[in-house]
């Protein structure tokens, strides 16, 4: 076996340096948002957060030193089971799982719990990597498009029960994949114009000058160009469906429970309830711009560090990060983000498998889809949803299931070479 | 076909990263509103206020302190009781008293501590100090209020209060934030940048629910309150005390001077009221009581009130009438009762006679002298020329205008010149028989007690007078007094001009004042009536003891109370002999002024 065989140096060490960084920086996050200037206590306390993380950051180490040992045929063949598996485990929860709030998210014994929402991620990246990775696999017929979003939509509706509509919402994150798999595009097209619209419809008080705007947009393309019956008639049906859609957005929204219209609603005015609704996005805003060009100072942030800004260390760590670091440190660890992810691509991209291509994907979607979410909501860009912030939020689920999914392909590009090519 | 969809896919986690960072820059780099936001949220500025500058009488006895009051907070989150008997026993309350305080607190705040049990003397302090650490969530806030050992001098010491809104406006340097207390009157208003201190400023941090999280910056912006400088007043307590003693019921003045300094011995304005009454949580329930009464207990008298001089002003109206070589001691003048109003005495009288027997006509002819000296052929001129000069001289002796004392609010009486009569009567159509009641000091002529006072130290001094003060020394050093205090004025009468005077004054006693002798002790004073149009007249005395070597000069002012030589004269002669020899002897004579009929 020639040296450049053995798959350990063929690990990606741009990727792991990277995650390293993005797991460290977060770990000293985690001991700024919970540390007491007053009680100071080492970063290393197991009695803290940060000392927690830290056994948590240990075990990743070791699931990552397993993964990278493993077979590399192992995830592939294991992919449906592993799937099954969590599926099973996701019914069980909201039956055998603990309720925190009006949501049972973790299942397990004492002290141990897992947030199976957040394992199922990797496990349905590999189901679909293996659902389609038969070379017949079109993307463009109906058959093979329903059999993907089967895959996709299980986990998501047994998430829905518990109820975690962040999580779930994750889940179509994967349709960056399913784009890059040949998913038609006028689907996306179709897809943006339709949040567009949805944006528009929400964010402008007056529905009028919306219907007015599609109204003339419609007769525009009805008499550009060459005018026929049959172009005419298919503009006015989508400008009449348009219509009706931005009428009954307003009675969708009305319908919702109203901690989750407020949380549209702060979207588009946060001062409508400062105290309430708005505080979360409102404290959020503060201790980030408060944090100037180059932040506070390492532990010398007020806002995160006296409570005023809720879920600190877990969904909102990036607050600490933007007070005590300031922009410059929001670049570098945007900058790390943004070269993890382009890193990613050029990998997915050179994968033999249509497997790995795919489960690389996955990834790249998962994590973008976090590490866009999550800021957004942060600065207010996003209404509020728990969802964590990868690699950086307190928590040992999203930390091993992030770990697990970053490092499975990473094990599979490692091993690219000792695959057969079916690459299409 | 899905070539460029990679592309694409860069291309929007670019686009992602870079609106990412563009808002963040907007809002920390461009937008500074979070900032300020952030820090109202948690720097809270505490101020620490400095420690009252203490007030000692000339003899260093405590007159003004700072009392501790003590209030048990409360925090609801952690209190707890587990033997609720022991606990109300211990703390000496009712449940019920307990129940209220608690609910409220719980009201107030969760987490924020409210008091339980207001306003604990020290003694309880002591009490439940050791009981504090067997419950959780209790503990001690310990403010300040003014308090006054021996209940005396409400007016000079003056009090002090919530800033109004007019000062904090004056307050240029911005030194005082709305709630502070500054010194409202007296010398807690006259001395406030002395007393005041200096405040602290620290900047803690609070986190949500506005629990303490230590200092900012390890309090590197954070400064000591220096503790205000302590002041020891001219006052002596035991004759001050004695003053009220015996001026309780009346309604009246008493100042008394050490002459050779202007240290204003006794400052005593009746009606008077207790000054703790105007302190703590009571002040303004109190104080809107007092400023009700009609007997107008906040009335300053010493330095408000304003009475014509009477027979008294005869003294001045020697001095100038021998300095200007008028009056000679053996000057003569019928007792002409034509010319004005008298009572029986010999006749006719010289200079001395004039004094002792206070004889009205002497000094009518006397001040026509001094008024009338022919510089002017048209006698309304000559009258006006004259009568200017004269006011010249008169104001030499503390008259006619504030004297300065370290109080606010004094009034300077009033000596009037050409300028009033040609007001009132038209310019040369008044002359002396328009003015003449000038000569025995009624008419336009007003002093305050005060200015009594200082006449008295004049005649004891024989020319000078030293503003009269109540600061003794600033914190215990007598040089930083003000420099007004430590100059001394001249009156331009020559001392030699004295010596017929002070004996007068001494002789005098046996005519009109015999109530006020002291058998070993020589007192020179003179009696004086203030007419009053709206009652009986108001007694006043004037005086000065020893007469070889002054230690005291004192005015007296009792209003309704008659002739000078009673209710005046008595309160005087007491008020010496306390000073002088520290006890009374003469009880009838005290009894005799508690007992206040004066009238008869």
């Amino acid at each position: 076996m020639r040296e450049a065989d053995i798959p350990i140096n063929r690990v990606d060490w741009l990727v792991v340096i990277i995650y390293f960084a993005l797991v460290i920086i977060g770990w000293f996050n985690i001991y700024a948002a919970v540390y007491d200037s007053q009680a100071p206590q080492s970063m290393f306390d197991m009695s803290i957060n940060s000392g927690q993380q830290l056994v948590r950051i240990g075990i990743s180490v070791v699931l990552i030193i397993l993964i990278l040992a493993a077979d590399h045929r192992l995830f592939e063949n294991l992919a449906l089971p592993i799937y099954l598996v969590f599926l099973v485990v996701l019914l069980l929860t909201p039956i055998f799982g603990k309720e925190v709030n009006g949501q049972v998210l973790s299942i397990g014994f004492g002290s141990f719990r897992i947030q199976p929402g957040e394992f199922a991620k990797f496990a349905t990246a590999l189901a679909l990597a293996k659902v389609m990775e038969r070379p017949t696999f079109d993307l463009t017929k109906t058959k093979n498009q329903l059999i993907a979003f089967g895959v996709l939509m299980v986990p998501v509706v047994l998430i829905l029960l518990q109820p975690d509509t962040g999580t779930a919402m994750v889940y179509f994150s994967l349709l960056i994949m399913f784009y890059r798999e040949g998913f038609p595009q006028r689907y996306y097209i179709l897809g943006l114009g339709f949040i567009a619209l949805t944006l528009l419809a929400l964010g402008i008080e007056n529905n009028l000058y919306l219907v007015i705007g599609i109204v003339i947009l419609a007769l525009i393309l009805i008499f550009i160009g060459k005018t026929s019956w049959k172009r005419t008639i298919a503009f006015s049906a989508i400008a009449l469906v348009m219509i009706s859609y931005t009428y009954s957005i307003d009675w969708v929204v009305s319908k919702l429970p109203p901690h989750q219209q407020n949380r549209i609603m702060v979207l588009f005015n946060p001062n409508i309830d400062p105290l309430g609704v708005g505080w979360n996005v409102t404290q959020s805003k503060i201790a980030i711009g408060s944090g100037g060009f180059f932040g506070k100072g390492y532990l010398q942030g007020t806002q995160t560090k006296f409570d005023f800004v809720p879920e600190q260390h877990t969904d909102f760590i990036f607050c600490t990060l933007g007070e005590e670091f300031g922009w410059f440190g929001s670049f570098i660890v945007i900058g790390l983000f943004v070269a993890l992810l382009y890193r990613l691509v050029i990998m997915a991209e050179r994968q033999k498998t249509r497997f790995s291509r795919i489960y690389g994907y996955s990834v790249i979607s998962i994590l973008f889809f976090h590490f866009m979410i999550n800021i957004s909501m942060t600065i207010g860009l996003f209404p509020v949803v728990g969802i964590p912030l990868p690699f950086f939020s307190y928590g040992g689920s999203s930390l091993w299931s992030f770990t697990m999914l970053l490092f499975i392909f990473v094990k599979l590009d490692a091993s690219r070479s000792q695959q057969l090519g079916r690459i299409n | 076909m899905n070539d460029q969809r990679p592309f694409i896919i860069i291309i929007v986690i670019f686009l992602v990263g870079l609106v990412l960072l563009t808002k963040l820059f907007m809002i920390q780099v461009v937008d500074d509103s979070f900032s300020r936001k952030a820090e109202r949220n948690a720097i809270q500025r505490v101020v620490d206020h400095p420690y009252r500058g203490l007030i000692y009488d000339r003899n260093g006895e405590l007159l003004v302190y700072n009392n501790p009051i003590f209030d048990l907070m409360v925090v609801p989150k952690e209190f707890a009781v587990k033997d609720t008997a022991r606990f109300l026993n211990i703390f000496g309350i009712e449940k019920e008293q307990l129940i209220t305080a608690y609910n409220a607190a719980k009201k107030y705040s969760w987490v924020k501590p409210s008091p339980l049990i207001k306003q604990i003397s020290t003694t309880d302090f002591a009490k439940i100090q050791d009981f504090l650490i067997d419950y959780p969530g209790l503990f001690i806030t310990t403010r300040s209020v003014r308090s006054y050992p021996t209940p005396i001098a409400a007016h000079a010491l003056g009090y002090i209060g919530e800033i109004n809104a007019q000062q904090l406006e004056r307050d240029t340097a911005d030194y005082y934030e709305q709630g502070d207390y500054v010194g409202l009157s007296g010398m807690e208003r006259f001395y406030e940048d002395e007393l005041r201190g200096k405040k602290g400023v620290k900047y803690k941090m609070v986190n949500v629910r506005g629990v303490d999280k230590g200092p900012f910056k390890n309090g590197a912006y954070d400064t000591a309150s220096v503790a205000g400088t302590n002041l020891t007043s001219t006052l002596d307590r035991d004759l001050q005390l004695y003053g009220e003693f015996l001026m309780q019921g009346k309604t009246g003045s008493v100042v008394a001077i050490e002459p050779k300094s202007g240290e204003i011995l006794a400052f005593v304005s009746a009606p008077f009221y207790d000054p703790n009454e105007l302190t703590g949580a009571d002040f303004g329930k109190n104080y809107s009581i007092l400023n009700s009464m009609n007997s107008k207990p906040f009335l300053n008298r010493p330095i408000m009130a304003r009475y014509p001089p009477g027979s008294i002003f005869k003294i001045v109206q020697s001095l100038i009438g021998l300095q200007e070589g008028i009056l000679f001691p053996e000057t003569t003048y019928a007792c002409n009762k034509s010319l004005v109003a008298c009572h029986n005495h010999p006749s006719p009288v010289n200079l001395f006679g004039a004094i002792r027997n206070s004889c009205n006509p002497y000094y009518h002819q006397a001040f026509r002298r001094m008024i009338n000296r022919e510089v002017s052929s048209n006698t309304f001129k000559d009258t006006e020329i004259g009568l200017d000069a004269w006011r010249e001289k008169v104001l030499k002796f503390g008259l006619g205008g504030r004297l300065g004392v370290d109080m606010l609010g004094e009034y300077g009486g009033d000596v009037p010149s050409s300028k009033l009569y040609d007001r009132v009567y038209g310019e040369g159509r008044w002359k002396y028989s328009t003015i003449y009641s000038l000569s025995i000091g009624q008419g336009e002529l007003l002093v305050t007690p005060l200015q009594m006072a200082n006449l008295a130290a004049i005649f004891a001094n024989k020319g000078f007078y030293y503003t009269p003060h109540l600061i003794k020394a600033v914190d215990g050093d007598p040089t930083r007094i003000p420099q007004k205090y430590r100059t001394k004025h001249e009156v331009g009468v020559d001392a030699k001009h004295f010596d017929l005077i002070q004996d007068a004054m001494a002789e005098a006693l046996y005519g009109t004042a015999n109530r006020a002798i002291i058998q070993d002790l020589v007192i020179a004073g003179k009696t004086g009536t203030a007419q009053n149009p709206h009652g009986e007249d108001h007694s006043v005395f004037v005086a000065f003891a020893p007469k070889d070597d002054p230690k005291i000069a004192i005015a007296v002012y009792v209003e309704n109370a008659g002739w000078g030589g009673r209710a005046a004269a008595s309160t005087a002669s007491l008020m010496i002999e306390k000073y002088i020899k520290g006890q009374i002897t003469r009880p009838a004579l005290e009894e005799y002024v508690l007992a206040g009929n004066f009238i008869y």
